[in-house]
């Protein structure tokens, strides 16, 4: 096995939330039992310092890194996961863990719920990234760790460790948000609306109660589908596919697949379908979409983020237009406005709102001299 | 690392020790590093390269990837002990401005500006009759960066203008201080200014 890999990893389940103390929700409703699929790498140091919390975006789960037995495809962030990587496992302990509401082991829209013996589809309390990051402070108290240096992730996970940075300040000496925003825009929410819809009105969703019968697959490929294109960048589709034709010398002139780029949507969207529950891509966009950082700031971004006291890496791309670079600047300018430590890069490069994944070498670099520095400055 | 620079030691001189640093144009943030290893500086540089913000991150110095005109509005006022604007105020588009926003945000700033008219500069425009290249000002007139063009004393004359305050002024000529007549033997000029 080469050196940089982690080999086998298992996912492991922590339960909390048993009645009478369930998980308080934001919308007043209350969720209990939780159990949160979690997965770990490297050590934990003797004094607990060492501990770095990476949150997972849109589709992401609670396998960062590693390979599962058996898999042949290691965790979604093993590029920057790993001895000697980005979040470098031989000096940090690395805890990765799926959201409520996800379908990966963590409590969600298709676990049982305890209480009916069923599946709870949208008998699912809505949940929000304030409560997602409620649900994994359970988890790392119970891991004993009081202080995390790092809480990270790319989209979504960057606005999990944003607000975790926020509800939890004495909690963290870092945060590394990357490909981020600080709440959803009138185009965001109406791209996730739209993929909502394509779920909605697929006649196998029987609002939400299809367990154990044939999943929305047509609409969850098609939310798939337009969440990939807006994933990735004009430049980057063109410098992939271009107007490249897939199993033809010419047009066809029906409509069946001509170019490569819809041979390659329908693929993805087909995998992604294998792997991912079509209620919790409902609850997670809409939880996205209610979110917004100022809200604890009567709407005003530099009140809300007054709360936060740690140090601040903020990582944008050129070509991401979802979550557009000057977002992420308002932001920064937010946490500057509050006398906070803010180191900020927009990364030239041409492979939109996924680079968080794909641009490696770049991120390691920063984060690896980042971390360093935090390492120095932990505590005080 | 640690290249020898005159001008970063005088302007490390002039800044006391824990203070709050901002360095405008930072660059790689070698003086940044000098002042946190020298001084015990709590740092923070704007750089418009991008190679350079990785410079940055991997000497340890915070840092944000913006130009000097817009990047001074996301700080409160004296958010600073020291704001730097060393060999950059040249390159910028609006100079006055720059200045007021950094004595907006810093107690004191620390400026340093090449002198367009030293001695080699003047004979070059007077007997050659040729936009002046020296050493200090390397550029030919179609690609320089900068922008501005200003002696020693056009600078002192824009500080009485503006009420701000000169406290010092250094002349430095290659590796050595200029005392007499730096307006025409200086070649660099570092000024500690407060409004």
């Amino acid at each position: 096995m080469p050196q940089d890999t982690l080999g086998i990893i298992e996912t492991k389940y922590f339960t909390f939330g048993e009645p009478p103390h369930e998980l308080r929700l934001k919308s007043g409703e209350k969720l209990g039992p939780v159990t949160l699929a979690y997965e770990t790498y490297g050590t934990l140091n003797k004094d607990k310092s060492n501990a770095i919390l990476v949150f997972h975006a849109l589709t992401g789960d609670a396998h960062a890194a590693g390979l599962h037995k058996g898999a042949d495809k290691p965790g979604w962030w093993d590029a920057m996961i790993g001895p000697g990587k980005a979040y470098d496992t031989d000096k940090y302990f690395v805890i990765c863990s799926n959201v409520i509401g996800g379908c990966k082991g963590s409590t969600g829209p298709s676990s049982v719920n305890s209480k009916t013996g069923k599946p709870y589809g949208l008998s699912f309390p809505v949940v929000t990234l304030p409560d997602m990051v409620a649900a994994q402070k359970h988890l790392i108290d119970s891991l004993g760790i009081k202080r995390l240096l790092c809480a990270t992730g790319g989209s979504m996970g960057a606005l999990l460790a944003l607000k975790w940075a926020i509800d939890y300040p004495d909690s963290l000496q870092s945060t590394i948000a990357i490909a981020t925003n600080y709440r959803h825009t009138a185009q965001q929410i109406a791209l996730h609306e739209v993929a909502r819809q394509a779920i909605m009105s697929d006649p196998d969703w029987q609002a939400g109660d299809y367990y154990g019968k044939s999943i929305p697959a047509r609409g969850l490929a098609l939310a798939r589908m337009i969440g990939h294109i807006t994933y990735m960048s004009e430049a980057s589709m063109e410098e992939k596919f271009g107007r490249k034709l897939i199993g033809k010398e010419k047009l066809g002139y029906d409509f069946s697949h001509d170019f490569e780029v819809e041979s390659y949507l329908k693929y993805r969207s087909g995998n992604f379908v294998q792997r991912f529950d079509a209620n919790s891509y409902l609850y997670l966009s809409k939880a996205l979409d209610y979110f917004d950082l100022a809200e604890d700031g009567g709407g005003k971004l530099s009140d809300a983020v007054a709360k936060a006291a740690c140090d601040f890496l903020v990582i944008s791309f050129t070509s991401d237009w979802l979550y557009p670079p000057y977002q992420a600047k308002e932001l920064v300018r937010a946490l500057k406005a509050n006398g906070l430590d803010v180191t900020e890069i927009l990364i030239n490069t041409s492979y939109g709102h996924d680079a968080f994944l794909v641009e490696v070498d770049n991120q390691a670099r920063l984060i690896k001299a980042y971390l360093e520095r935090m390492v120095k400055q932990y505590g005080k | 690392m640690e290249n020898n620079r005159l001008d970063h030691d005088i302007i490390i001189e002039l800044i006391e020790r824990n203070s709050k640093v901002l360095d405008l144009g930072c660059g790689d943030g070698t003086l940044l590093h000098k002042l946190i290893e020298r001084k015990g500086c709590k740092v923070t540089g704007v750089e418009i390269d991008e190679r350079a913000i990785y410079e940055c991150v991997a000497k340890g110095v915070s840092v944000s990837h913006a130009d000097i005109d817009t990047g001074l509005s996301d700080f409160s006022d004296k958010r600073f002990d020291y704001v730097i604007l060393n060999e950059s105020l040249q390159e910028v588009l609006q100079p006055k401005q720059v200045i007021l926003e950094a004595l907006r945000v810093g107690r004191k700033i620390i400026v340093g500006i090449p002198n367009f008219c030293n001695a080699t500069a003047r004979y070059q425009i007077f007997f050659q009759g040729r936009v002046p290249v020296t050493p200090e000002l390397p550029h030919e007139w179609y690609d320089t960066p900068n922008l501005r063009f200003l002696s020693l004393k056009d600078f002192r004359k824009f500080c009485k203008d503006n009420s701000i305050k000169v406290h010092k002024e250094v002349g430095l000529s290659g590796n050595k201080r200029v005392c007499l007549w730096p307006n025409l033997f200086a070649h660099i000029g570092i000024y500690l200014l407060e409004k």
